[in-house]
């Protein structure tokens, strides 16, 4: 064998180093974004999910007004932080409706009272249909809808103080 | 004395669950009562990449949407509804990553190359050795 040949496995070795310390300083992005931005929401009606406010239906997010849709849970940590961003948002105009993933009517009510209630609707998502037809894969997440009905954006984890000129913007922008 | 009591404290130490409290949907670990649907409900879960354990499959995830997702894949197969057709819808809300079986998307090309590729490499090692021995 020759000399160069030797070196191949010495190569391979400082290859596979390279590339684990790589991953390990950059891990990869593990958020799976929804497709079916850029497409009409898909159809699902979702019955209350507290007492006093109505529930969520594909029609109600096509009024001629761009909307936030929150999809969240009273048992979601991240939520909360998000809370006071929603209620930033609402403050400023935008129209804000929620999907509660696997909440109870009690639980929820409980969450609301305490970190504030920016919402205009909210569906009870009992079995994460409405989530997963919406191609969410997790809590917090905020889908930007435009009048017509079309989702815009998918905005994955929380939304925090630095999202909000941006959110206003698209919201600007797709009406 | 105080750190003995904090040290007691840890005995009563709860875990912190990052899950709901509703009990898991009627279909996430139950089997469908025709065998024949189970069998293929379970051979569509073992396909679906769980979105929460990335890695799994829906079928082994514990997590609560992968418990959701296989309520929705037995209630559409007892519909009668095909496997290829829920994957399909799927496919259509995650993009292929949501599958596990690879289609016909330029990434996946390497993929179903490597055996030909390799069959083509063997069958030239193979000459040359007996094109080796025979001169010898």
């Amino acid at each position: 064998m020759s000399r160069k040949l030797r070196l191949i496995p010495i190569v391979l070795l400082l290859w596979l180093v390279a590339g684990l310390a790589w991953r390990l300083v950059k891990p990869a992005d593990t958020a799976v974004p929804s497709q079916m931005v850029a497409r009409p929401v898909p159809a699902f009606a979702l019955a209350p999910a507290i007492r006093g406010k109505p529930g969520l239906a594909a029609a109600d997010l096509a009024t001629g007004q761009p909307r936030l849709l929150n999809v969240f849970g009273s048992w979601c940590v991240p939520c909360i932080g998000e809370a006071p961003v929603l209620a930033e948002l609402k403050r400023r105009g935008a129209k804000i409706d929620g999907i509660a993933v696997r909440d109870t009517p009690d639980a929820l009510a409980a969450f609301l009272a305490r970190n504030g209630d920016p919402y205009e609707r909210i569906g009870a998502d009992r079995q994460s249909e409405a989530q997963i037809a919406f191609g969410s894969s997790g809590v917090p997440e905020t889908f930007l809808i435009d009048g017509k009905g079309v989702i815009r954006r998918q905005y994955i984890g929380a939304l925090t103080a630095s999202n909000i000129p941006g959110v206003l913007h698209e919201l600007e922008k797709a009406r | 004395m105080k750190r003995l009591i904090i040290l007691a404290a840890l005995v009563a130490a709860q875990p912190t669950l990052a899950d709901s409290n509703l009990p898991p949907a009627y279909w996430a670990n139950r089997q469908l009562p025709d065998a024949k649907a189970e069998a293929k409900a379970q051979a569509l879960m073992e396909e679906l990449r769980c979105l929460v354990c990335q890695g799994q499959s829906i079928a082994d995830s514990d997590a609560e949407l992968a418990g959701d997702m296989r309520d929705l894949v037995r209630r559409r197969i007892a519909a009668g509804e095909k496997p290829s057709a829920i994957r399909a819808w799927l496919i259509e809300r995650y993009g292929t990553w949501i599958s596990y079986k690879p289609g016909d998307e330029p990434a996946a090309w390497p993929l179903w190359l490597a055996p030909l590729a390799l069959l083509l490499a063997g069958a030239w090692l193979i000459r040359k050795r007996i094109g080796l021995r025979l001169k010898r």
